[in-house]
């Protein structure tokens, strides 16, 4: 029989409703397994031990009592450290915001509340969300449960790796241009970028506004249906939420593809692409053809662009959220009495040599006599890759691309090569500037043994066809 | 300022506006006395992870000064962040609104002694406050309850020619912007605020000068027309030595006028401006338009100039009606319903004796507006004299009394019988040969004869009635 740390949210919540397992015993098996393997993989960047356990107890209390509970009662899950909560910190992995504690919490972590959810830590991530492997965090670096030796992905490499070892059954990512799909990639589980606009902001970190989404990573598609279902809707306090239906996900999921046209991108099955990674798309597409699926091929000639402009305005908008980080209010302070002075040292010693760069040269790009040329020019290209897609969602129902070009890198391998890491992400990077939903799911491993991810892009608020192709996907492999 | 140069001044004016939460949160807006620091939220304490939500009536607010101010709406509008560091702007960056403001090209006219001028408005715009610094003891100290607070910015194009024009565009606009309720425009508590672009030409020319003065943070009008005249004498010595003035940006040392260079050209800040990614673009859609077209009131100068058409009262007296809302809308009430001939003289006796008394005496709670009505129209009707009136009035106004009885009291009523007043004149006529002998060589020495009649009326009768009298008798 499975540790209760291995099941999956649905198996979970059945086992709880037969009264076979209680939400104290699931938590605990969750804790003991993040205190044997958090010494290796150092997923998290505060564990809530004693609080966790308490709230199990008042679960399993009320559930004895017969009193009516939330969707997601009694499962412990992680958020990803750029989420404000006022009983935890709250760093973003970055050194600046080293023991700040919030003064609230984020929708998403409200929503999650209000569903009797168990929040058992929160999870590292590089700085601001700087970062496609985890490295660049102030809090040490994750590894790869599936592979010590191995990144994890990022930036939300604590969520994936957590999720993949079961310190936690869920995870709350972030994803600016690929980092909840990413690690889902490196790590082996199911990371969904939902469509912007779907999952409120308001209290997340922000990198890149007009990119940043609050997505869900999980040990399978149900779940991963079921915590979008909770965490969806428009909030007031997030200008940018939609206020269109919420989807029962867990249902549509279970739609027949069959009829559909899957689309594969040509530019992203050529060159760069790991033999590995893109022998197992082949199969991958041969699958859903074989579930009776079409596949058409689609041509982005845009996206030879897109990171480009995806680092140009994602930079650009972080050198301006990030401007708040000042040491005047919270955060890294200096003594300084010059006004001038006290925000240099404090940004100085705060920040890492990520933040700094993406600092700078974001700031270059938005400046006079600049800004046309960079900023302005990347909102084109933004505006012709946005046209393109929408264009291929014309002819099909869903877009088939690799997640990533290879499966997880050595710890090390990049870090000393920031722009071979920037183009790592190519594949996931094109979709954020458009805003529609994109989901890595396994489909595979490499010779090595690691995962190998497959990313489902749909159309705008369109994830049930993803969840769906998703179920489709796994359903077929039993 | 009579000198071989002519001034050229723009205008940017910020006004507070008047909404029960601020710009981008729900913190309450009236921070006026609170606690430091009483009204602040992670929104507009620039918290990580909090993110602006724009105020809808706010938005409403700038529309309507907008089409107040003669200004075309963009339709499509945006907000965007204007990017700097200062210990008061909690973000690192303010939101404003850089190339689609709410409103642009529009127009303010104004009258000086010179006459009637239009001023162009080149934008108006929405935007949000910072913090307030706090500088005691060589200590700074942060208070951020102003921080988000709206405010709206109306930019001028370089129209104006004299201090004047630049005192009457100030005031015309404080006033619209009372009249429309969008704010209360109390510079005392900072709601109005300036900043004036400046530079001089010599007489005569016709292009822009090569170089404009900037002076940022001028609380008040009275100020702003110091300043004006302290960069009038600045600029102009330059100018005389043969050199350009600095295109510089210029802060106040005090409340004297005097300035002093803050910032040149070349050090210039380089706000970064780009779209707000936190905040849609916002459809301003025609319907919205009207409706708030449709809530305006009649704004000022219109006013006026009806006053003046319609009612026949002088320009001046138009003007001190419609000061503010509360003075025109008084008026507006005493006068509904009646002739004209009664409300140019409504008009005097509210502007006159009325506002004198307001301004020196203690209102009984008794008094009513339609009281000086109803003396008015005893004037107008001949049925007191117009010093009699006074009287009325005053005990009126300070006891409370009806002025009918107030008349009946002191007999005050005009004696109308023209039976009674010739038998008078008749008398003093008979009794003075010598003054009617000098009246009938020069008409001007009639007046000692009316006035003898008018004592022996009590001075009951109308004046106009007895001179008319004494001239047609002593003729005969």
């Amino acid at each position: 029989m499975k540790q209760p740390y291995e099941l999956t949210i649905k198996e979970a919540i059945d086992l709880m409703n037969d009264g076979k397992l209680t939400s104290y015993d699931l938590v605990k098996s969750c804790l003991d397994r993040i205190e044997g393997m958090e010494p290796t993989i150092n997923a998290f960047t505060y564990i809530s031990k004693e609080k966790a356990l308490q709230q199990a107890s008042q679960i399993d209390e009320r559930r004895s009592k017969g009193e009516p509970l939330g969707r997601l009662a009694g499962i412990p899950y992680s958020l990803k450290d750029v989420y404000n909560t006022y009983e935890e910190p709250t760093t973003a992995g970055s050194k600046m915001l080293d023991g700040y504690i919030s003064p609230y919490n984020a929708t998403v972590y409200e929503k999650l509340t209000q569903e009797d959810a168990i929040l058992i830590g929160k999870t590292n991530c590089d700085p601001f969300g700087f970062g496609s492997s985890t490295e660049n965090s102030a809090y040490g670096i994750t590894r790869n449960p599936v592979n010590t030796e191995h990144v994890p992905g990022g930036s939300s490499g604590g969520s994936g790796a957590a999720v993949a070892y079961g310190g936690g059954l869920f995870s709350i990512g972030e994803d600016t241009g690929g980092s909840i799909r990413c690690p889902a990639a490196f790590c082996g589980i199911y990371g969904l970028k939902p469509t912007y606009g779907r999952v409120s902001r308001y209290g997340a970190i922000a990198y890149a506004s007009s990119y940043d989404t609050v997505g869900p990573m999980t040990k399978d598609v149900y779940d991963n249906a079921l915590v979008m279902e909770v965490i969806s809707g428009i909030d007031e306090k997030d200008a940018t939420t939609s206020p269109s239906d919420i989807p029962q996900y867990t249902e549509e999921m279970m739609t027949t593809i069959k009829g559909k046209k899957v689309g594969y991108v040509k530019e992203f099955m050529g060159e760069g692409v790991d033999k590995d990674v893109k022998e197992a798309l082949e199969k991958a597409l041969e699958k859903y053809k074989a579930l009776g699926c079409e596949i058409v091929e689609v041509s982005l000639p845009s996206t030879e662009y897109a990171i480009a402009a995806y680092y140009v305005i994602g930079i650009s908008e972080a050198s301006s959220n990030l401007a708040r980080m000042d040491g005047m209010r919270f955060g890294v302070e200096d003594s300084a009495s010059n006004w001038k002075e006290k925000i240099i040292n404090a940004r100085g010693k705060g920040f890492g040599a990520e933040e700094k760069r993406r600092i700078m040269v974001g700031t270059y790009a938005l400046s006079a006599g600049y800004a046309d040329k960079y900023y302005h020019k990347a909102q084109a290209v933004r505006g012709l890759l946005k046209q393109e897609i929408l264009k291929a969602f014309e002819k099909v129902d869903i877009l088939v691309t690799p997640t990533m070009p290879v499966t997880a890198p050595k710890i090390g391998e990049n870090t000393d090569d920031p722009l071979k890491m920037w183009l790592m992400d190519a594949f996931t990077v094109t979709i954020n500037p458009v805003g529609v939903p994109a989901m890595s799911i396994p489909c595979g491993t490499d010779s090595q043994g690691l995962p190998i991810g497959m990313q489902l892009i749909g159309k705008h608020f369109d994830e049930s066809t993803i969840f769906a192709f998703a179920n489709a996907f796994d359903s077929s492999k039993e | 300022m009579d000198s071989n140069y002519e001034l050229i001044i723009g205008l940017e004016v910020h006004v507070q506006s008047k909404t029960k939460s601020k710009m981008f949160c729900s913190c309450d807006a009236n921070y006026f006395n609170a606690a430091p620091n009483s009204h602040v939220c992670p929104v507009c304490f620039g918290l990580p992870g909090a993110l602006p939500v724009p105020n809808k009536r706010a938005i409403e607010l700038c529309i309507k000064t907008a089409l107040a101010l003669n200004c075309k709406i963009n339709q499509n509008t945006k907000f965007d962040r204007k990017n700097y560091f200062y210990p008061d702007l909690p973000k690192g960056f303010q939101i404003s609104q850089y190339d689609q403001p709410i409103g642009y090209e529009g127009y303010i006219d104004i009258e000086t002694k010179e006459g009637k001028k239009r001023i162009g408005i080149t934008r108006i715009h929405q935007e949000e406050d910072t913090g307030k610094s706090i500088h005691s003891n060589g200590e700074t100290l942060l208070d951020y309850n102003k921080s988000g607070v709206p405010l709206i910015e109306i930019v001028s194009e370089p129209d104006f020619r004299t201090k004047e024009e630049v005192t009457a565009y100030c005031k015309r606009l404080r006033q619209i912007v009372r009249y429309l309720s969008v704010s209360t425009a109390d510079m005392e508590k900072g709601e109005m605020r300036f900043e004036l672009n400046m530079s001089l030409r010599k007489r005569g020319e016709s292009t822009l000068p090569k170089y404009k003065v900037e002076v940022k943070n001028i609380a008040s009008i009275s100020v702003l027309e110091k300043v004006i005249d302290y960069e009038f004498k600045r600029q102009s010595e330059i100018l005389d030595n043969g050199e350009l003035p600095q295109q510089e940006t210029r802060g106040l040392v005090d409340m004297s006028g005097q300035t002093v260079s803050q910032r040149t050209k070349e050090n210039e800040a380089d706000y970064r401006y780009f779209p707000e990614p936190d905040i849609p673009l916002i459809e301003i859609s025609q319907d919205m338009i009207e409706q708030i077209r449709a809530e305006m009131v009649e704004l000022p100068q219109a006013k006026k100039d009806r006053y003046v058409k319609e009612y026949n009262i002088d320009a001046d007296t138009a003007e001190a009606i419609i000061t503010d809302s509360a003075t025109y809308v008084t008026f507006e009430n005493m006068i509904a319903g009646l002739s004209p001939n009664y409300i140019v003289e409504i008009a005097k006796w509210y502007t006159g004796d009325y506002f004198s008394l307001v301004n020196n005496k203690e209102r009984h709670s008794g008094f009513l507006d339609s009281m000086l009505v109803d003396i008015v129209k005893m004037v107008v009707d001949k049925k007191i004299t117009r010093a009699n009136a006074k009287e009325v009035l005053e005990i009126s106004y300070t006891q409370g009394s009806k002025p009918e009885e107030v008349v009946e009291q002191k007999g005050f009523e005009i004696v109308s019988d023209t039976g009674a007043i010739a038998e008078i004149v008749e008398k003093v006529i008979a009794n003075n040969p010598k003054a009617v002998e000098d009246a009938q060589k020069n008409p001007n020495a009639a007046m000692f004869l009316v006035g003898q009649a008018m004592r022996e009326l009590k001075g009951q009768a109308d004046a106009q009635t007895v001179k008319d009298m004494v001239l047609e008798k002593i003729s005969k």
